[in-house]
């Protein structure tokens, strides 16, 4: 089953180059697991080595930030829409 | 070098002074590929916070999907600081994710002046660049002193350029 995923500037250096790619999966945790296997070092931006959702970088499904869909456990289906981008995010705050 | 029209450099410290003292956010967007920053869009910060700020998320996705429409880039990404100094922090550098972008900073921590400076931040190198202000009158041209004494502005009339 085809997934779209539109990838960010920062991340199309594992993508070729690619603004968008197809991947496949019954969760955003399979999604990024399958496009790791073709693009790899990508899951490793997305995700931190606790398993979870980098806190900067935001996922939407279908125009659903994942966040409030149950983050990598959000259920996907064929046709879905994916789209990654960096959170725009800083401060004068220190740490 | 970063130019901004008047009218948009003016409309981004208002968003910084309106907002003060909780960080103002925004971009201005120009057809891709170009460095024209001319259309201003003001963001929300999320966190209402006077040390942080960050794009909402739902905001971001509508206003980058009408980039991507529009065949735009985000041009020039801004942030106030509201008691410190016009420069990015660590926050700042390490969260600063759009290599392309022009990463304006305004200070609102002096009531009387803003100081207004634009970097370039890739990999966690900050390079400062000039920012030429265009008038309404394109002969008038003014350019800012960068890197200098931060609490002032001097400005500076160049004759031949």
């Amino acid at each position: 089953m085809a997934i779209e995923v539109r990838i960010p500037t920062i991340l199309r250096s594992h993508t070729g180059g690619a603004k968008v790619v197809e991947g496949a999966g019954d969760t955003l945790s399979d999604l990024f697991a399958d496009l790791d296997s073709r693009y790899p070092g990508l899951r490793g931006r997305l995700i931190t080595e606790d398993g979870a959702l980098h806190r900067f970088v935001n996922v939407y499904v279908n125009d659903e930030d994942v966040r409030f869909t149950g983050a990598l456990e959000t259920k996907l289906s064929d046709g879905d829409s994916v789209t990654v981008l960096p959170a725009v995010a800083g401060g004068a705050s220190v740490g | 070098m970063l130019t901004l029209d008047q009218s948009i450099h003016d409309a981004i410290v208002a968003h910084a002074r309106r907002d003060h003292p909780d960080e103002a956010c925004g971009i201005v967007a120009g057809p891709a590929g170009s460095e024209q920053a001319v259309r201003h869009v003001p963001m929300e910060n999320a966190e209402r916070s006077t040390t942080f700020y960050r794009f909402d998320s739902m905001e971001q996705l509508r206003v980058w999907r009408e980039l991507d429409d529009r065949d735009e880039d985000p041009v020039v990404i801004y942030h106030s600081h509201t008691a410190t100094e016009a420069y990015p922090s660590r926050t700042d550098i390490s969260l600063a994710m759009e290599p392309n972008a022009h990463y304006v900073l305004v200070s609102t921590r002096d009531p009387e002046t803003a100081e207004f400076r634009s970097f370039r931040i890739t990999d966690g190198e900050v390079v400062e660049e000039p920012v030429r202000i265009a008038g309404v009158d394109q002969h008038a041209v003014q350019t800012y002193m960068f890197g200098q004494t931060p609490t002032s502005v001097v400005y500076d009339c160049p004759a031949g350029n």
